[in-house]
């Protein structure tokens, strides 16, 4: 069992949870995502590890409250466990000397980039950190990440947070005010990394994208996660999870992360019409 | 009953039937198929034992179980002592004693089998480990005294679990590494609970657990440690029987299609991860109406029987050979066809249709024949062009094999792989390229059986304590 050693909900739908995993974290790289359970009834879903602190033997995940897993997480407390922490999976990110990099992410991405920008930095570049969010209130981490950042940038898409906008309107931005971004790299929802990647195409920047595709073992057994890159059959848990943006078949991807829609609705519904007095 | 050393003329008894679902019942839920032979019925199959002097049967059991002397226990009704005699070779009988092939190994060489049923070895096994879990005093067997030397096993499959239990016996301290958050590896994620109770498997280990073997779950080898770092921790010997663990997929359009599964996926979401219980448990699975299933091997039996369970109304085996060449053992597809699995032999898979919603609504097929032998042996088949056909399907499983998954090798200097990235170990002792280091099971010799991965561990273990006590 993991103990959970802090839970702290970030914004709304939006949890950080610090977990006690020494084995994970003294290994843990940028990029690097787990597999968790929470139970005996529970799914494996990947999260990716947004910190560690390998002193203290901990992992940090931020998750969003999407399915039954990540609700049934959200109600969890600091003092609870959960039945398994597997990790650290997935190649860990290709930390260089790059030049300029835009390291952007959006909902459980914010956190998830947080360890890329700041090797990114350490490594030497110019590091532009840009977060988006449907709104102001969607906004966390805003300190950790200025903290690791030698620009920072927020964008809303409603503007409640000025400039109104997407991470891709700031990339078209920056470029048009004569500045040179060398490398993006991207983690968020799908739909962000999609057209992040669509729009540095024509600018020809090369943009790595951190798939989040459906995930059972994580080890590359099982072929659940496999998307196409450049027309190849890979395997996010063990090829990636990092991939060329621009060689990505986003529409396969979308596609199949839709496979399990029906029975991720009707699962919440049965589990929320059950516990509902539960939700804290 | 026989007496010690002689060999009375027997009365001729029939092979004791295996009690059964029905397979109306059985193909709509997910408990085990046979029911296992009563008290009595034991008794008397083990009756039909001549008791030869040099008995076939052991010398065609992959780890060499004393068949003959179990046996004769059981007929004298001697069952704990029975088990104590498998256990001497075999940690795992509840398994073995389901899951093996027996019909090419102990009763394919039974004597008995030569002019009537052979004696039921795989049977008797079952009833003497089951009965020992249900009634036994829970005595262990006696454990060498302590070598201190420390020997980490990676996977608890087959082959690390039959490690596990013969180095443990010998007075090595042994550690098994679990990827996966329950021990058992193909034995838990692959066979379903309905052909091996996951109960069983998880007794087996239980039993190991408390002859002293520690049992570290959710930890991937080369990520969280290296097998370097094994070393580097005080362990003096590694045992890799990590299984095949790459699912092989057929590279054909449309593969990556909602609905398209590899064997191992959907497998491993219905056993391991519970998902014919969905929604109780959270793991989903997609219940297909018609499902094709590719391949013929028990996997593929294994998948096919699933979907039957999962509410299919058609479950269909698609393979590119003919009935004779199927790989399943007779007894899988025996049951298989019982509860209602069909078979479209000759078909090769080209393309998988989707509709606007990238959902699988069919499959097309080509039509072969048997041409001349192949490499191994059996007719290949070829195609008979212009014999392109249509099958309608909304769930494909893939289950053409595995390959070897490349995670613990490539973070292991020093380690020799062959073409197909399997490890390269001696067949006889398990030793790798890597001084310290064996590997047994499917990472060595690609998919194969559950007592194959036993032998394999059997002699690896051998292996090891040779090292442990004299050197490399």
């Amino acid at each position: 069992m993991f103990k959970i050693l802090v839970k702290q909900e970030l914004a709304p739908n939006i949890h950080l949870v610090k977990i006690a995993a020494s084995g994970i974290a003294k290994k843990a790289q940028p990029g690097q995502f787990v597999i968790i359970i929470l139970d005996e009834k529970g799914e494996k879903i990947p999260l990716t590890i947004a910190d560690w602190d390998r002193k203290e033997g901990s992992i940090t995940i931020v998750f969003m409250e999407v399915g039954t897993t990540t609700h049934r997480f959200a109600t969890l407390n600091a003092g609870d466990s959960i039945e398994s922490v597997v990790g650290p999976l997935g190649i860990p990110a290709h930390i260089d000397k790059i030049g300029t990099l835009a390291c952007v992410g959006g909902c459980y991405g914010i956190a998830a980039i947080m360890p890329i920008a700041r090797a990114m930095k350490e490594a030497g570049n110019k590091v532009i950190t840009i977060i988006e969010a449907r709104s102001k209130y969607l906004l966390y981490w805003e300190d950790e990440l200025r903290k690791v950042s030698d620009q920072f940038l927020v964008t809303t898409g409603d503007g409640s947070h000025a400039p109104q906008g997407w991470i891709s309107d700031r990339i078209n931005q920056i470029v048009d005010e004569g500045d040179k971004i060398d490398l993006v790299f991207a983690i968020g929802c799908t739909y962000m990394m999609k057209t992040c990647s669509e729009a540095t195409k024509p600018l020809g920047i090369k943009t790595i994208v951190h798939l989040n595709s459906i995930m059972v073992d994580g080890t590359g057994m099982c072929g659940c996660c496999r998307v196409s890159v450049g027309g190849t059959t890979k395997f996010a848990c063990v090829d990636g999870p990092e991939f060329d943006g621009h060689q990505v078949d986003w529409d396969i991807l979308l596609t199949r992360q839709k496979g399990y829609q029906d029975e991720e609705i009707r699962s919440l519904h049965e589990w929320e019409s059950k516990n509902w007095r539960r939700i804290n | 009953m026989a007496e010690p050393g002689k060999k009375p003329k027997k009365e001729k008894i029939p092979k004791q039937p295996m009690p059964e679902q029905e397979p109306a019942v059985r193909a709509r839920n997910f408990d085990e198929v046979p029911f296992g032979l009563s008290q009595e019925a034991a008794m008397k199959e083990a009756e039909r034992c001549l008791q030869c002097k040099k008995p076939l049967c052991i010398t065609d059991c992959p780890v060499e179980v004393d068949i003959p002397g179990f046996v004769k226990l059981i007929a004298e009704g001697k069952f704990a002592e029975s088990i104590r005699k498998i256990w001497e070779t075999n940690a795992l009988p509840a398994v073995c004693g389901r899951v093996c092939p027996q019909e090419i190994q102990c009763e394919g060489k039974c004597i008995v089998g030569k002019k009537d049923d052979p004696v039921a070895v795989g049977n008797l096994e079952r009833f003497v480990a089951d009965y020992e879990r249900m009634y036994g005093k829970g005595e262990l067997p006696p454990k060498a005294e302590s070598t201190g030397k420390k020997v980490a096993v990676v996977g608890s499959g087959p082959a690390g679990l039959t490690v596990a239990g013969d180095l443990i016996l010998k007075g090595h301290e042994v550690t098994i590494f679990e990827a996966f958050h329950k021990p058992g590896g193909v034995l838990v994620y692959g066979i379903p609970e309905f052909r091996l109770p996951k109960e069983i498997v998880f007794s087996e280990v239980n039993f190991l657990e408390r002859l002293g073997v520690k049992l570290v779950r959710n930890a991937v080898v080369g990520r969280i440690v290296t097998v370097d770092e094994l070393f580097e921790e005080g362990f003096d010997a590694v045992f890799v029987g990590v299984g095949a663990g790459l699912p092989t997929f057929l590279r054909i359009p449309g593969e990556n299609l909602i609905s398209v599964f590899s064997a191992n996926e959907y497998l491993t979401r219905t056993n391991l991860m519970k998902a014919y219980l969905f929604p109780e448990y959270d793991t989903p699975i997609v219940r297909g109406k018609k499902v094709i299933t590719l391949g013929a091997g028990n996997v593929a039996m294994d998948s096919a029987r699933t979907a039957i369970r999962l509410g299919a109304e058609k479950s269909l085996i698609v393979y590119r050979r003919s009935r004779t060449e199927v790989p399943a053992r007779g007894a899988e597809v025996h049951h298989a066809e019982e509860e209602g699995v069909e078979f479209y032999f000759l078909t090769a898979p080209m393309k998988f249709i989707g509709d606007e919603n990238g959902r699988l609504i069919g499959m097309e097929g080509l039509k072969m024949e048997l041409g001349e032998p192949d490499d191994s042996g059996r007719r290949r088949p070829v195609p008979i062009e212009g014999s392109e056909f249509e099958l309608e399907c909304d769930l494909a499983i893939i289950a053409v094999g595995a390959g070897a998954n490349p995670l613990l090798a490539k973070t292991t200097e020093g380690l020799n792989l062959n073409k197909w990235g399997y490890i390269v170990a001696e067949p006889e002792t398990g030793k790798t390229s890597k001084q310290g280091v064996w590997a047994g099971g499917d990472i060595v010799t690609g998919s194969a059986t559950v007592i194959l991965a036993m032998g394999a561990g059997r002699e690896a273990a051998n292996s090891i304590h040779k090292y442990l006590t004299l050197g490399w």
